[in-house]
């Protein structure tokens, strides 16, 4: 591998990783602080990638499309939240694996009599449909880029939220000691609803920002929920942060190992976990 | 008295004669037809199109096979191997078809072919294309419409060498399909002089091709030669083209690669694939079909359609040689291996391994259409390797 390749394969994984964090993050908060294994979270995903396609094909902008989805993402989940899951903080994990287990096969065959089972393009916009030319065969899409920009952004301002400001400050507590936080005068309830609805929203609008470069198909959801849940655990429960370098972690870890030891490279992103766990049972940044 | 006694005897040994002789007619009148396809999930449209076809051949002859009513008992087998083996066994103990007509996924159908293969009873397998269906798994009772996936590999291997091609990358989804289409090609291509360059795939089905992208720009080889199908095809073209690599390194295929064409935008345009049938055939038989077929369903039928009909055909052939009675299986296979099958793609005959022999199409996406180039290879026949038919 020349020095170029080795460039445009640390942008790969950049890239990469960028995208796979803006999933998982949605995930890590659902699964860290209200403690709900949420299965149906790949079909969030699914279901942003095919609100962008319905939305692209009716406004004939993706960006209008993305503007309309996180509104009707974030209702969809607090709706989702009010519905069912509110009845699920007390019970056990198993019965939280069954109730999302079945919300996936109920989006699917939803999204069956919808839209139909045919695989469709997305679009990309117009003022971000270039390449940068980088060696004299390979060029970069703009779009690509564009994608990892969103990424940083969401990343920081997650950060910041979460953090800096009163609500995230409720967030953390919420997630340290449920009880306290109601007997201090805090509606604990619309806290997590608030939460469930941004974790739905962050799903569905990574589905939306890939769709133009993944298209849209069925069980595209399935695809992302194991990648998404390695992550959650590589980073340790919970931690947005963690989230963030697990993701990048696998992002480098899936580009080179396709290329540097294809024998494996099924199976390398599960060994980094294995070997991430072993140092570190907990995930790399446990509640950061 | 007497008499009288003897006329009673005789009609009633008369009526005993009448309803027994009514009894087998009506239990030979309908040919049981066992529809075991893949109905939800992914492949579903597939399902639907070779049902289609199936179809309208039966509905083409009136609704009959060699005069015999059909009726069709029909399983979603969700194209799942694990549950393969149970369903076939069902259509054939409980359920008692005539003919098994499965499936989509390779799969499935292999576990399907093996129970065919030990109850004895006929199977016509209407898309999976592994190897083994026809080769070292093969049986008298298990025949094929589709393809076998060395087929429309091989022929674009030895196209390409034909052409002066020199050094091409290849890469697939590392499951049997994708390993079995990237052997087929390598054994066309070597053998006519070209050189492999590098030998990549990636599990399936993970569609992060950007590192392999990056890869192919340095090796820059004179050629790319890929198997991926579906929603995976249609990235990957597309990505091929977002990386700048479509003006400079020529991109094949077998025909799966191009399915999706609309979902590509405008990188299909100008995609090379090779497969046993494409758009434009332009053959009185073909238009009869394709506006029959336009007609009864309306949506234009695909290879899939196309390979289902097939199916009808062949079992028509095996039949109306067994004078019509399923139950005569010998009768039904001798019949089908006969056989010349006027098909849409072109006519075919079947192998000894029971796969069909047909030319494979060059095709060039044009307009979003899998429009045909030429024949590249003629009467292409599968080497059935394994099958000690």
């Amino acid at each position: 591998m020349d020095f170029a390749s080795f460039l445009i394969q640390v942008l790969n994984s950049l890239q990469y990783g960028l995208l796979l964090f803006l999933v998982a993050s949605g995930l890590t908060l659902v699964f860290g602080i209200m403690g709900i294994i949420n299965l149906a979270h790949g079909s969030f995903y699914m279901i942003g990638a095919y609100l962008a396609f319905v939305l692209t094909s009716a406004t004939g902008s993706l960006v209008l499309a993305i503007a309309l989805g996180i509104p009707l993402a974030l209702i969809f989940g607090a709706l989702l939240e009010w519905a069912l899951f509110s009845h699920l903080y007390k019970r056990d994990h198993l019965e939280q694996v069954l109730l999302t287990y079945g919300l996936i096969l109920i989006f699917e065959q939803l999204r069956s009599l919808l839209v139909g089972d045919d695989v469709h393009g997305v679009a990309i916009p117009a003022f971000l449909d270039a390449s940068i030319q980088l060696t004299e065969v390979m060029s970069y899409p703009v779009y690509r880029l564009a994608i990892s920009v969103v990424c940083i952004v969401l990343a920081v301002a997650l950060y910041y939220v979460i953090q800096r400001t009163r609500l995230g400050m409720m967030i953390r507590a919420g997630n340290d000691d449920r009880s306290m936080v109601e007997a201090l005068g805090i509606n604990i309830n619309m806290i997590y609803r608030v939460v469930f609805a941004l974790g739905v929203a962050l799903a569905a609008l990574a589905g939306m920002l890939a769709a133009p470069i993944s298209s849209v198909f069925p069980n595209m959801g399935s695809h992302v929920l194991i990648i998404s849940f390695v992550i959650v655990v590589i980073g340790g429960i919970g931690s947005v942060w963690g989230a963030l370098v697990a993701a990048l972690i696998v992002g480098f870890a899936d580009t080179f190992g396709k290329v540097l030891l294809p024998e494996i490279s099924g199976m390398i992103v599960y060994l980094v976990m294995a070997v991430v766990l072993l140092w570190r049972p907990e995930g790399i940044l446990k509640k950061g | 008295m007497d008499k009288h006694y003897k006329i009673v005897c005789n009609l009633i040994l008369g009526a005993a004669l009448v309803t027994t002789g009514m009894g087998s007619a009506l239990a030979q009148d309908k040919v049981k037809v066992g529809l075991m396809l893949p109905y939800t999930g992914t492949f579903a449209a597939l399902g639907n199109n070779i049902t289609n076809g199936f179809k309208q051949y039966v509905e083409e002859n009136g609704g009959k096979l060699a005069g015999r009513e059909v009726q069709y008992v029909v399983v979603d087998d969700e194209s799942n191997p694990a549950r393969a083996t149970e369903i076939a066994r069902r259509l054939v103990t409980r359920d008692k078809v005539d003919v098994l007509i499965g499936s989509v996924h390779s799969g499935v159908a292999l576990a399907a072919a093996r129970v065919a293969a030990n109850t004895k009873t006929l199977m016509i397998v209407p898309n999976a294309g592994a190897n083994e269906i026809t080769g070292a798994q093969c049986s008298p009772y298990v025949f094929r419409s589709s393809f076998s996936a060395w087929q429309p590999s091989y022929a674009m291997g030895e196209a390409l060498a034909k052409r002066g091609v020199k050094n091409v990358v290849t890469l697939a989804w590392k499951y049997s399909f994708g390993t079995e289409s990237v052997e087929g090609f390598t054994e066309g291509f070597t053998k006519g002089g070209g050189k492999i360059v590098k030998d990549m795939s990636l599990p399936f089905p993970n569609v992060e091709f950007q590192p392999f992208l990056t890869e192919i720009a340095a090796l820059k080889p004179d050629a790319v030669f890929v198997f991926f199908a579906g929603a995976g095809a249609a990235k990957f073209v597309s990505d091929y083209a977002a990386a700048g690599l479509k003006g400079s390194i020529p991109l094949y295929g077998p025909g799966f690669l191009s399915e999706d064409v609309a979902a590509m935008g405008g990188a299909g345009e100008g995609l090379q694939t090779t497969l046993h049938y494409a758009d434009g055939l332009n053959t009185e038989r073909d238009n009869a079909f394709r506006t029959a077929y336009a007609a009864a369903y309306k949506a234009q039928p695909d290879v899939y359609a196309v390979q289902g009909y097939d199916a009808a055909q062949m079992y028509h052939a095996g039949l109306k040689a067994a004078n019509g009675d399923p139950g005569k299986l010998d009768a039904v296979i001798d019949g089908i291996r006969a056989a010349t099958i006027d098909s849409p793609r072109g006519s075919f005959t079947l192998s000894k391994a029971h796969n069909p022999v047909q030319d494979i199409y060059l095709r060039e996406v044009k307009d979003g259409k899998n429009a045909v180039v030429e024949v590249v290879s003629a009467g292409l026949e599968d080497p059935a390797r394994g099958c000690s038919m």
